[in-house]
């Protein structure tokens, strides 16, 4: 069994660099979605 | 129509954990059935096993950025906004793929090579590559000028030129690098390829569900834009905004 923490570190970067980009993606949707509300009122 | 989305995103995930499954185990049961995962390579052992995230998460970049350099080519001849949309959208999803090439590499590189990086001519391309792509993202970003996406694809243009440079450059230069597993005389284990290309369809259905999220956020956010720029125009006193109110109406509807 070698290198397993260099394989759990790549596996989980990546998996981290991915939520990274979808959690920028969900915070950009919900700032859309108040400049609606905003412009509907 | 509306349940497309999230059938689609289960499907995906649900790939994403059999393609994680095989590319972690050479054997998994599942519900009494045994189904073959990547076999462990000999000389690197387990950390070879990063290989099953690093070459799909290449090629998925690649493929990106291939869909922005069509994109851009369509939107500097007919000047269509989708396609636009498109062309930015695909070169941030591949800057997030190329940016995962990058940071597994250099993981996979210290045990196997005994260091983090090397300028060499594949690690160097990938890495101009990226910066390519990202000063994309910057000029899309920070720029206002209405000439933007005429630039941006034309940048992208010059940035597709480099994917076949970097994907041969095995081929034309010395590298540390290994050959490429396609069209490059490498050879593969064909347990390794099917854990690979199984790997590769689940990071492609991922990358077209976050590229399809995307798109349709900023085309809500072009909408909104929109909208402000005609309030701002018809906001005199006493005086609504039909026009804006009508696009926000639209917008609602395309969520």
């Amino acid at each position: 069994m070698t290198g397993n923490p260099y394989l759990f570190a790549a596996y989980a970067a990546t998996w981290i660099i991915h939520i990274a980009y979808l959690s920028t993606i969900v915070s950009r949707y919900r700032r859309v979605k108040r400049e609606i509300e905003e412009l509907k009122k | 129509m509306k349940y497309l989305f999230p059938i689609l995103a289960i499907l995906t995930g649900i790939l994403l954990w059999y393609a994680l499954s095989i590319a972690l185990n050479p054997v998994i049961h599942v519900g009494g059935i045994t189904l073959q995962g990547a076999p462990t390579e000999q000389t690197m052992g387990n950390v070879q096993r990063i290989f099953y995230y690093h070459v799909p998460s290449a090629w998925t970049a690649f493929i990106l950025f291939f869909i922005n350099f069509g994109a851009s080519i369509y939107y500097l001849i007919k000047r269509c906004p989708t396609a636009d949309i498109v062309a930015l959208v695909c070169a941030e999803v591949g800057v997030v793929f190329c940016t995962v090439v990058l940071v597994t590499g250099p993981i996979w590189a210290r045990p196997v090579w005994g260091i983090w990086w090397t300028w060499d001519m594949r690690l160097t391309s990938t890495l101009v590559l990226w910066l390519i792509y990202v000063s994309y993202l910057f000029l899309r970003r920070f720029s206002s000028s209405g000439q933007t996406p005429v630039l941006a694809a034309a940048l992208a243009v010059l940035g597709a030129l480099c994917v076949p440079f970097v994907y041969f450059s095995i081929w034309f230069f010395r590298t540390q690098h290994p050959q490429p597993v396609m069209g490059g005389g490498g050879s593969i284990d064909p347990r390794m390829l099917h854990v690979l290309l199984i790997n590769w369809l689940a990071f492609s259905c991922f990358a077209f569900l976050v590229c399809w999220s995307r798109f349709r956020l900023e085309k809500l956010q072009r909408e909104v834009d929109e909208a402000h720029a005609m309030r701002s125009l018809m906001d005199e006193p006493g005086q609504s905004p039909p026009m804006a109110k009508a696009s926000i109406g639209k917008s609602g509807s395309a969520k």
